[in-house]
């Protein structure tokens, strides 16, 4: 195996400013850089193929990940193309996912690990937050934890308890993490080339109600999205709509809905949610002067919070209307049967704007 | 498979307590600079240990785990590797990594609350120590797997104490470790207290090398306060790691002479009696009755050997004390590998933070 193992003393962050040195690398058998019709696991599937292509240190690792190609389908086929030695089914543990993860990545490797649903992941947040958000902290920059752990989250697709959750914020509270959350098929192949391009530990959390929501033509040319780094969907005047993951879909809607009316809502989504890029959302609050924050994760601490307060801090004498946010409730995730109750509706996020934008 | 089949758990014991031979020696001990390596490491980790202790004692470092009567597995530990091969230690485990590389002015700074103490510099790629219990183990089971995709033929080897068996991170390491085949060798030390609690609340289990079994993959239980039976059994052990890719888990039996960290009272829960029994066995003892019946080493040796290494801890010492601050950002600077812009404020409130104001408690 031609390899080259960069230790974190060289982070290979030159690899997301550098385009691919080896021109369209042979994909699964196929030569492809066109553009793809794609819904988002098929666009993380097809940013996996693209980077363990080019990339010799990239590992996949996870429970069904390897012959069953993920219960999602998330990692499909990669092991019949890349190999059993770099694709890894592991037993089922979640504890030690996090931690084989941490120790490979200390050693060169790039393991981009999958934790079957986030309500899972709890048994592996001693490995991710205590040492691989850590490591390279600890040993003052000797060696760090290149590595990426994607999760499916969130709610509405009728799943079993503990499947469905939104803890981002529990994630993005722990320093050394970045966390981010596409919320378009183009998002998520660009995102995570950057996340596993990443010289730090990225978590990588997929808003599973759209994996197979909407497809969209994806260019399958290894070109990586900015991290850290709002991206705003829409232009608008009138007030300021911030969110991520699946409610994205749910606010633009709304968008489409308040413009028929006249109003222009500026669409910002998040996608990194940990560090938080608050100059656009500043630059949008000074522009618009209101502003709604979406997110289907538990009001209370959620990181709506921390953009408001942020707004608070920052941006006080431009705000003409209170901030608003439209959340999950404080309350224990419920079953199927009820979930659309909890779930932050176009309704209520169309309310919010109509009360933000009538404030005097 | 169904069905009972039979294990058997192996001891080895080379040396009794006294020095005498238990059993013809192993060859490798015709190597006469190695056994002189083994004991005079014990010695630097035994007096290095002490003045560890004496400096948070005078308040000149903070909270220290000694590894009072643990030497023996530590060295022969750090012997058997080869340079090229990875350490993934626990915090109990200080004289291995100074025999790979780290300084002891380093162990200082580490204890003294300093992170530039956890670089080891010198060390390769092997881990720092950590302080939750048992994490250790499932990164070093991903250490061995990059070793085993990269081709290489290095093995890991890491240790934990004898509560960490009590973890699942300790069953699920050995587990893949079992599953894949790793090149990758866990050292138990078993020196029966994890804090206040003795073994016996521990585990039922009569012994910890028999938790192998479970795993399907060797284990064996060693004297861990005989040097020589330490050494076979570990090296032994790293070589079927490197010839065959099998793992072994050790356990080795020792006692924590000291209290569990400099922090802790053990006269609260153990008896003085148990502990005054156990150091008629310790290692350092036994090692030198032993070099001195095969005529390796005299009083005129000895007495050498305690000034050289007095003389490299005051040295350690005196770099320890004299080493400069590192800067206030230092706090904020690895946190990534690059700054996010986020954070740009935050680093400069820190490089104006007036710290003095917060630091005037006593340490413990």
């Amino acid at each position: 195996m031609n390899m080259s193992f960069s230790t974190s003393d060289s982070p290979s962050t030159d690899d997301a400013v550098e385009p691919d040195k080896s021109p369209s690398p042979d994909i699964g058998g196929k030569i492809e850089a066109e553009n793809k019709e794609c819904v988002l696991v098929e666009a993380i599937n097809m940013a996996l193929h693209y980077e363990m292509a080019r990339d010799d240190s990239v590992v996949v690792l996870g429970e069904d990940v390897a012959t069953n190609g993920g219960v999602f389908r998330a990692t499909l086929d990669l092991k019949q193309t890349f190999g059993a030695a770099r694709v890894l089914d592991t037993p089922l543990a979640e504890g030690l996912i996090g931690g084989i993860s941490i120790g490979m990545a200390t050693q060169g490797l790039k393991p981009v690990t999958e934790i079957q649903f986030m309500g899972f992941m709890f048994a592996a947040l001693e490995q991710l937050m205590c040492h691989a958000a850590r490591m390279r902290n600890r040993t003052r920059g000797r060696l760090a934890c290149p590595m990426v752990v994607r999760m499916p989250f969130g709610g509405g697709i009728h799943a079993p308890e503990h499947h469905s959750e939104s803890t981002e914020a529990l994630l993005a509270h722990t320093p050394g993490l970045r966390v981010v959350i596409p919320s378009s098929p183009i998002r998520a192949y660009g995102l995570l080339l950057a996340a596993i391009r990443d010289p730090d530990p990225v978590i990588f959390l997929e808003p599973k109600r759209i994996y197979r929501a909407q497809a969209q033509r994806v260019c399958n040319d290894g070109e990586a999205l900015p991290l850290d780094t709002c991206f705003t969907l829409r232009e608008g005047e009138d007030i300021t709509l911030v969110s991520w993951g699946a409610l994205i879909s749910e606010c633009s809607q709304v968008a489409d809905q308040m413009l028929e009316r006249g109003i222009a809502v500026e669409l910002i989504d998040v996608a990194t949610v940990s560090p938080l890029d608050m100059a656009t959302i500043l630059e949008s609050v000074a522009k618009t002067g209101r502003c709604v924050i979406a997110h289907e994760a538990p009001k209370t601490g959620g990181i709506g919070g921390e953009i408001a307060a942020q707004l608070a801090e920052h941006a006080l004498l431009d705000l003409k209307a209170p901030v608003l946010r439209v959340a999950g409730y404080d309350t224990v995730m419920p079953y199927a049967k009820k979930e659309a109750l909890y779930l932050p509706s176009a309704a209520q996020i169309s309310n919010a704007i109509q009360q933000v934008l009538n404030f005097a | 498979m169904r069905g009972r089949q039979q294990f058997s758990i192996h001891f080895l014991q080379y040396l009794d307590p006294e020095g005498n031979l238990d059993l013809p020696l192993p060859e490798w001990t015709t190597d006469g600079p190695l056994l002189l390596s083994i004991y005079q490491n014990m010695v630097l980790a035994r007096l290095l240990d002490q003045k560890a202790v004496a400096l948070q004692r005078t308040g000149q470092m903070g909270t220290y785990p000694s590894i009072l009567g643990q030497e023996a597995i530590s060295v022969c530990t750090g012997l058997a590797m080869a340079k090229n091969d990875v350490l993934v230690p626990y915090y109990r485990d200080a004289p291995a990594q100074m025999i790979r590389g780290m300084s002891a002015a380093e162990l200082f700074m580490y204890w003294g609350g300093d992170e530039r103490g956890g670089n080891l510099n010198t060390a390769s790629l092997d881990l720092p120590i950590c302080v939750p219990i048992a994490t250790q183990l499932t990164q070093a089971a991903g250490v061995a797997t990059a070793l085993k995709i990269k081709g290489e033929d290095s093995v890991v080897v890491t240790s934990c104490g004898d509560g960490a068996t009590s973890k699942g991170d300790f069953m699920e390491a050995l587990n893949l470790a079992g599953v894949w085949d790793l090149p990758i060798v866990f050292v138990i030390n078993n020196n029966r207290w994890a804090i206040s609690v003795p073994l016996a609340q521990q585990t039922r289990a009569p012994t910890l090398a028999q938790k192998a079994i479970a795993a399907g993959i060797e284990g064996i239980q060693v004297d861990g306060n005989d040097p020589i039976a330490v050494y076979e059994v570990i090296s032994k052990a790293i070589e079927r790691a490197r010839e065959h890719k099998t793992p072994t888990l050790i356990e080795a039996l020792s006692y924590r002479l000291s209290d569990h960290t400099t922090a802790d009272d053990a006269s609260r829960y153990r008896d003085a009696d148990e502990l005054k029994a156990h150091w008629q066995e310790e290692p350092i003892h036994r090692f030198q009755q032993f070099l001195h019946q095969q005529g390796l080493w005299d009083r005129e040796q000895e007495k050498a050997l305690q000034s050289h290494c007095q003389q490299t801890i005051d040295q350690a010492v005196e770099q320890y004390l004299a080493a400069e601050e590192e800067p206030a950002t230092a706090i904020i600077d690895y946190l990534h590998a690059f700054l996010p812009y986020s954070l740009e404020s935050q680093r400069s409130a820190i490089q104006h933070k007036d710290a003095s104001v917060n630091t005037e408690g006593e340490s413990r």
